[in-house]
């Protein structure tokens, strides 16, 4: 399905990241990392497996903390604030993980509840199920509301995992490798959705992925994640119009393998 | 010259380092699990309570561990009456045996035989599914949708364990009784009513009251390391693996050494 258009509004940045460095023990892995996400755009970043990208996102999330720069999301520094207030900052972030993290104890529809009926304390039963039949619909797996995660297909429990983060009406999407061990089918489904989220819901996205399918259907920028930096940044066709040999393989290997 | 300890080809300053760099992860180790107790004590006397979780984890410590413990208690009471015997019936004090199954039972044997059943049935799945779900990342997945992690899942298996767990002590030691009943009602033909006068004879408050602080203590170690754990799990499913072990290994041995150090301190108040 071809992307429709979106108006993005360039004045309002809903993550801006300057200087940002990150090393694990003596391998840096983010090394001076500047960037602006924009409300209402699906920014892909892309890179080889190891590059930082899946810890771009969780610094971004504050699951981990920077060694060096500042990480303002949706107004807030991320590096600077109480753990209360990133708790709250958090719900309007959606974080969909690559191996989708479904709680394997509880069904899909008590996946779906457990994040709604912890943030907002006075919901009814009647407003947990309407929020929990739309957020299914969305995602196209009504029918799947009693099974159990261990049930579903992989493209299933990524789907279900998207429509967890959803419940709580997030500003931003984090993906985190949305399509990564799917079959071509169903990473168009998934892409569709990607896109299908951000009409809907008016999200603000970052797409991490080495799928060059996914990054062109999805993103409204890329941004090439090499070396610790982001080496080009721009339209699709912007990035790989180019004869540097660390992005050009990327583009060869999906595109004319 | 090498020592005789080194091994051959090995330098002896590369020995030292390993075994410098051995010691600082385990006084790193210790200072985590310093930490990790503190953390709980903030968290968990702290609002919002997780008062369902709590009640749903007690009930899975405890009524998930009754056929076991049941099992074990009256198999415990009858054949520690059995054993005994015979010594007794040198001395021709057959008639102490009651007082003495009592004894055992109360001072020892129920809070150690729960605590070490629980270790193995209770740490281990707490290690492994807090493990589990530390590696398929359902713990990170819980903080980013606004959820403290610790206190949904370490507080409220920690308080379960600790409370459950003298509970359990206390049902193991009613059910030790009756396999002493039945033993000693066997053969010496004893009465339930008369067995039972001759059980409480021998016990003071502080029998009670040690065993009650002891499966506390038993409880609350049993939970903290299983939690412990199952959260610091890294490695994929080998960790999991390793985590359920720990759990398991680790609690069983502080327990014996927490038997050791509160019969030391209680035999001062005797």
């Amino acid at each position: 399905m071809e992307k429709a258009h979106v108006k993005i509004d360039h004045t309002n940045t809903v993550i801006r990241i300057r200087g940002l460095e990150k090393a694990f023990e003596d391998y840096a892995v983010l090394r001076g990392i500047d960037l602006d996400l924009y409300q209402g755009e699906n920014l892909v970043v892309l890179g080889r497996s190891g590059s930082g990208k899946s810890v771009l996102i969780k610094l971004i999330s504050g699951l981990l903390k920077p060694d060096k720069g500042t990480i303002e999301v949706l107004g807030h520094d991320v590096t600077g604030i109480s753990e209360k207030e990133l708790q709250e900052l958090r719900i309007r972030i959606g974080f969909s993980f690559q191996n989708s993290a479904l709680y394997d104890s509880m069904t899909v529809c008590k996946n779906l509840e457990f994040p709604l009926v912890r943030n907002r304390k006075n919901i009814t039963r009647k407003e947990i199920n309407a929020a929990i039949e739309n957020v299914l619909d969305a995602v196209g797996l009504s029918q799947y509301i009693n099974q159990m995660p261990a049930e579903l297909s992989g493209g299933q429990r990524k789907r279900i995992g998207i429509a967890r983060t959803l419940i709580l009406n997030p500003e931003i999407m984090l993906y985190d490798e949305p399509t990564a061990g799917l079959d071509p089918i169903t990473c168009i489904e998934i892409n569709d959705l990607i896109n299908e989220v951000q009409q809907r819901y008016h999200t603000s996205s970052i797409i991490i992925t080495h799928d060059l399918t996914c990054a062109k259907s999805t993103g409204d920028r890329i941004a090439m994640l090499l070396d610790g930096k982001f080496q080009r940044v721009g339209t699709f066709d912007e990035v790989f119009d180019t004869k540097d040999q660390r992005v050009k393989p990327f583009f060869d290997y999906n595109f004319i393998q | 010259m090498d020592s005789v300890n080194n091994i051959p080809g090995e330098p002896a300053e590369k020995k030292n380092n390993t075994f410098r760099r051995r010691l600082a992860v385990f006084f790193t180790d210790l200072y985590k699990i310093h930490l990790f107790i503190v953390k709980f004590f903030k968290e968990a006397f702290l609002p919002p309570y997780e008062f369902k979780e709590i009640v749903r984890q007690c009930y899975e410590v405890g009524v998930r561990s009754l056929t076991l413990i049941s099992v074990t208690g009256f198999i415990v009471g009858f054949i520690f009456a059995k054993q005994s015997r015979p010594s007794l019936a040198t001395f021709g004090a057959n008639s102490w045996l009651p007082r003495l199954v009592s004894i055992a039972i109360m001072r020892a044997l129920a809070p150690l035989v729960t605590a070490l059943i629980c270790s193995g049935k209770v740490g281990s799945s707490i290690g492994a599914e807090l493990g589990s779900m530390r590696v398929t990342e359902q713990i990170d997945a819980m903080e980013v949708s606004g959820t403290n992690p610790f206190k949904f899942l370490v507080c409220t298996r920690v308080l379960a364990t600790t409370i459950a767990i003298p509970i359990l002590a206390t049902y193991t030691a009613f059910i030790g009784l009756l396999g002493g009943y039945l033993n000693v009602s066997l053969n010496e033909g004893i009465s339930y009513t008369a067995f039972v006068d001759q059980f409480f004879q021998p016990l003071m408050f502080l029998d009670f009251t040690s065993s009650l602080i002891k499966s506390i203590v038993f409880g609350f170690t049993i939970g903290i390391v299983g939690c412990y754990q199952g959260y610091f799990s890294t490695k994929g499913t080998e960790g999991v693996g390793r985590a359920a072990n720990g759990a398991v290994v680790t609690a069983m041995f502080l327990v014996f050494i927490e038997e050791v150090i509160i019969v030391q301190i209680t035999s001062n108040f005797r």
